[in-house]
């Protein structure tokens, strides 16, 4: 055993040297000694660290040691749980309503970045996580959307709350659009498809200058307005409030994201939410079953572009700028990933991933350009050893554990 | 002999368990085949056959027993390390390499041997065994007729030499006339030297060219006793012989 | 006599680009085939490749290598970078796709993504964000045909495509790995009853795929002047359309895929606008899964295995 993992020990080192010593250390003419070296000693102390956590594993006291942490932790848990859901999900409504008066314009603007990422993953969640139709090019419903307040608003004075729903009608056809030809199409084929299409709609907001200004993208749409009733001089009269502070925008995406919270909340146990998971179990099976299927696809997609094209015209109207380039592939990765790794299928945990993916890195802020490593290290980390993310959905555990769960039952007897 | 079988034992399960998904698909399994002859297993659909089979090859690994070949345990080895002892394996629906040619596929039955003549006169061998063969020889796997694939299968099984031939419902989806082709040939191989574990569910066929057989039902056997013994008895009859 | 020069030039390009994304086109083939993955680090691995052969070149030249020994200067830099991304190859396919064989595909597929992610920051971060200028190494002499002229260069570039590809249509057929390989692809469970060990016909499929790639990599590196961090992913992209066309895990169809994918973007580039031209890719991807999902030589029939 001890040897076995001297000897791995050794040819990852090897591994790791051929690999990290040219890259890193050949940027110029000159070899980089200094540079090279550190990141290699870095990764080597890294994975000395993993050795040793490895052998550690197998002796009595970490088992010990890890049941008894497991023990505490599950009683926490059920400590939390004692408190009636409605007080538990009140309190946190209450938490979130106040944030902004106790918190500085830069940490609402980062509340309101999660908040869109929370509205994109849960929309995404009904495409891959119920429906189980992977979809790459996500972000692309995004962009629809931003374009589309930003177009009628900027040539036709449309406000924000009458173009969403265009915003949103065009959104779900761009959904249906998508998902008509890849119907017939498995996993993996989707994917390059969906791919390919996100590319598609980024390459035309890119390269039609007339309608989209190019790469220069658009600028100068309005903020979201509210209209309320004042009661100055003794009469009813309405005024135009322009929602122009950061706290503002703050609860404008709160009720946006709470609202998405509801309806996928909503539709995972409806009908529709047992079909499409049944469409995701076994296709045949459930068409056999009198399920349509063709529809049910179709709709998951229209619903899953809907949520996103409404955080695109949110986030169009905050910035009052739009371009090309925030709709790239790697965008459509952060929200797969948010999906993924905060647990398919389950609300909490994609809300958790968005608050670990898009917070936590701006605690980093100097550590910026380390940030999608880490985030593509991170990535297939978590893949390799919790695939079901932070928080999964019970059912989603099952499916993916359940190989280790027998052998493990099997060692067991 | 003893209860459990023929002395003098090639192979020898003890008490094997295994899990198929969830499903604990192996209850405690012990056969022993001796060499020389040919042993069968015989039961309905689900009872575990083919598992067992797997299991003896390392595909889907015993959780708990022991399996022992030619007095070695082998139940902690890997596939490839199984097939490199001797035992060959053809498993149900023939598994044909489909875009590789007749001759391909024999090649690859020879893949763990070094011996670049013996494998030339075996290929000889399992083509004056089965003439066909040589006829489809540039021709792919997954064009053949079914009946020619098992052909195929078998003898892509023997092209490794042997020392264990499993063969898994040789019988299945072929015209009777060939089925009864496939058995003589299979009792060809035997008289040349190599055991053999048949697991069938025509069990009329494959009862009566064994010389031994188990009965199995839901991961566990049942009766176990010479072929001839079985072929008379009732409970057998009824269930399995269609009487 | 003008459109007949411009016609032979076109047909230079389309062979020239079309061998580049045949050559990274093999790697995904080859390694869906075996592992039905998605392999999106692959577009790295061709990055990659183009970075070493930059840095191995560009040391080469110091030493004032390449102008006394150009043949074995070339020869050295094409197979560092490819021994240098097979290395990369085997440790991705080691740390990122081995522990997830047996998982779901989703998993196995946003590790890829995860690792495609990673490497090209980490390229980013190591070799820099803006262009690196390629030593101009090919020269510009060439010969006349038919009034285009082509480069000898991309007379070599083409042939050394030609070349390795033909090397791995024997290797796969006629050699024990290689049929092994092929085995392993057609029908894994049966392959490891005959005594083929999976993991390391596995490896090799990861050895060789990446080494095509690099070989593209340092190519497009000689042949354009420059490499980013990020050149992988539209390249990348095209030849995974590639690969599709030609029937994914079809090694032919990897060749011819690339070949088709070269001309059609050439053709669109001399007559429709090209900054339209990497739309072209994703519309051909499309169309052939929409109506040929088996690809053009779509022999092969893709079923789920369970």
């Amino acid at each position: 055993m001890v040897r076995r993992e001297i000897q791995r020990f050794c040819i990852y080192t090897l591994f790791l040297t051929i690999l990290v010593l040219p890259m890193v250390g050949m940027r110029g003419p000159e070899f980089e000694a200094r540079r090279a070296f550190t990141v290699l000693s870095v990764l080597v102390g890294v994975l000395l660290l993993t050795t040793v956590f490895r052998l550690l594993r197998e002796t009595s006291f970490y088992r010990n040691l890890g049941q008894r942490i497991r023990q505490r932790r599950d009683r926490a848990l059920g400590k939390i749980q004692v408190l009636p859901r409605p007080v538990a999900l009140g309190s946190l409504f209450f938490l979130l309503a106040l944030f902004p008066f106790a918190a500085n314009n830069y940490v609402i603007d980062v509340a309101i970045t999660v908040l869109i990422y929370v509205t994109l993953g849960l929309g995404l969640n009904v495409v891959v996580g119920l429906a189980g139709l992977l979809d790459l090019g996500y972000i692309a419903f995004y962009a629809v959307g931003a374009y589309t307040y930003s177009l009628l608003n900027l040539h036709y004075g449309i406000p924000f709350w009458f173009a969403l729903p265009f915003g949103v009608v065009i959104g779900s056809l761009c959904g249906c659009i998508i998902g008509y030809p890849t119907l017939k199409m498995r996993g993996d084929y989707l994917a390059i498809v969906t791919l390919g299409f996100g590319e598609i709609i980024r390459l035309v907001l890119n390269n039609w200058d007339n309608l989209t200004k190019g790469p220069n993208g658009l600028l100068g749409m309005d903020k979201p307005k509210l209209i309320l009733p004042s009661f100055s001089d003794g009469g009813l009269s309405w005024t135009v409030v322009p929602l122009k502070s950061l706290p503002s925008l703050y609860f404008v995406i709160l009720a946006v994201a709470l609202l998405t919270v509801i309806a996928v909340h909503r539709l995972n146990n409806s009908r529709i939410g047992r079909a499409w998971i049944a469409i995701r179990e076994d296709e045949t099976a459930a068409e056999l079953t009198g399920i349509p299927t063709t529809l049910l696809k179709l709709l998951a997609y229209a619903l899953g572009a809907v949520f996103a094209a409404v955080a695109g015209a949110f986030f169009a109207a905050k910035l009052s700028y739009t371009n090309p380039n925030f709709f790239v592939f790697l965008e459509s990765c952060v929200v797969l990933s948010i999906v993924v790794l905060g647990g398919m299928g389950s609300i909490p945990g994609i809300i958790l991933g968005a608050l670990a993916l898009i917070a936590i890195p701006e605690l980093f802020r100097e550590l910026a350009s380390y940030r999608m490593l880490a985030f593509g290290g991170a990535m297939t980390v978590m893949m390799v050893l919790k695939p079901e993310g932070f928080i999964p959905a019970t059912r989603r555990k099952r499916e993916l554990h359940e190989e280790e769960l027998e052998s493990e039952e099997a060692a067991d007897e | 002999m003893n209860e459990n079988g023929p002395a003098k034992a090639v192979l020898q399960l003890n008490e094997v368990h295994t899990y198929y998904g969830r499903i604990h698909a192996l209850k405690g399994i012990s056969c022993r085949i001796p060499s020389g002859g040919i042993v069968c297993l015989i039961g309905a659909n689900g009872a575990g056959k083919s598992t067992t089979l797997m299991t003896i090859c390392g595909v889907q690994p015993a959780a708990k027993g022991e399996i022992l070949f030619e007095g070695r345990p082998i139940h902690r080895m890997r596939p490839e390390q199984i097939a490199s002892l001797g035992i060959s394996q053809v498993p149900e629906g023939r598994q044909i390499f489909p875009l590789m040619t007749t001759l391909e596929n024999l090649e690859m039955g020879a893949y763990l041997r070094k011996d670049r003549d013996g494998i030339k006169r075996d290929l000889e061998k399992v083509y004056s065994l089965f003439p066909v063969l040589k006829e489809r020889r540039n021709q792919l796997g997954g064009t053949l007729s079914g009946g020619e694939q098992q052909m195929l299968a078998i003898a892509r099984a023997l092209m490794s030499r042997p020392r264990l031939l499993l063969l898994d419902e040789p019988s299945l989806g072929l015209a009777p006339l060939l089925v009864e082709r496939i058995f003589d040939t299979i009792q060809e191989i035997n008289r040349a030297g190599t055991p053999i574990f048949l697991v069938e569910q025509n069990a009329q066929m494959a009862l009566s060219i064994s010389g031994w057989g188990y009965v199995m039902e839901t991961g566990r056997i049942v009766l176990a006793d010479r072929a001839r013994a079985l072929l008379e008895d009732e409970q057998v009859k009824k269930a399995y012989l269609g009487e | 006599m003008e459109t007949q020069a411009f016609l032979v030039q076109q047909i230079v390009n389309a062979l020239f680009l079309g061998s580049i994304y045949a050559l990274i086109a093999l790697g995904y083939t080859m390694v869906y085939g075996i592992i039905q993955l998605i392999n999106f680090a692959h577009g790295e691995m061709f990055t990659a490749g183009s970075f070493i052969g930059l840095i191995v070149l560009g040391a080469l030249q110091r030493m004032g290598f390449v102008e006394s020994h150009f043949v074995l200067s070339m020869f050295v830099v094409f197979a560092m970078a490819m021994a240098y991304v097979a290395f990369l190859g085997v440790a991705i396919e080691h740390v990122a796709y081995k522990p997830l064989r047996r998982a779901s595909r989703l998993s196995a597929l946003l590790s890829a993504l995860g690792m495609s992610i990673f490497l090209s920051n980490g390229m980013m971060l190591s070799q820099g964000v803006s262009d690196r200028a390629y030593p101009p190494v090919l020269g510009t002499g060439g010969i006349h045909v038919l009034g285009a002229r082509i480069t000898y260069g991309q007379i070599f570039i083409v042939a050394f495509a030609v070349a390795l590809m033909v090397g791995l249509n024997l290797f796969v057929k006629k050699t024990k790995l290689g049929k092994a390989m092929r085995a392993t692809a057609q029908n894994r469970r049966m392959a490891g009853l005959l005594g083929i060990n999976i993991d390391k016909t596995i490896r090799t499929t990861f050895v060789i795929g990446p080494a095509l790639g690099a070989a593209a990599g340092v190519m497009v590196g000689m042949y354009y002047g420059s490499v980013r961090f990020d050149m992988g992913f539209i390249p990348g992209i095209k030849a995974f359309a590639a690969a599709v066309l030609g029937g994914i895990g079809n090694i032919t169809g990897a060749m011819v895929g690339g070949m088709l994918i070269g001309m059609v973007e050439v053709l669109w580039a001399a007559f429709l606008p090209s900054e339209w031209k990497d739309v072209t890719a994703f519309i051909v991807l499309i169309l052939v899964l929409y109506f040929r999902p088996t690809g053009i030589l779509g022999e092969r029939v893709i079923e789920e295995r369970v």
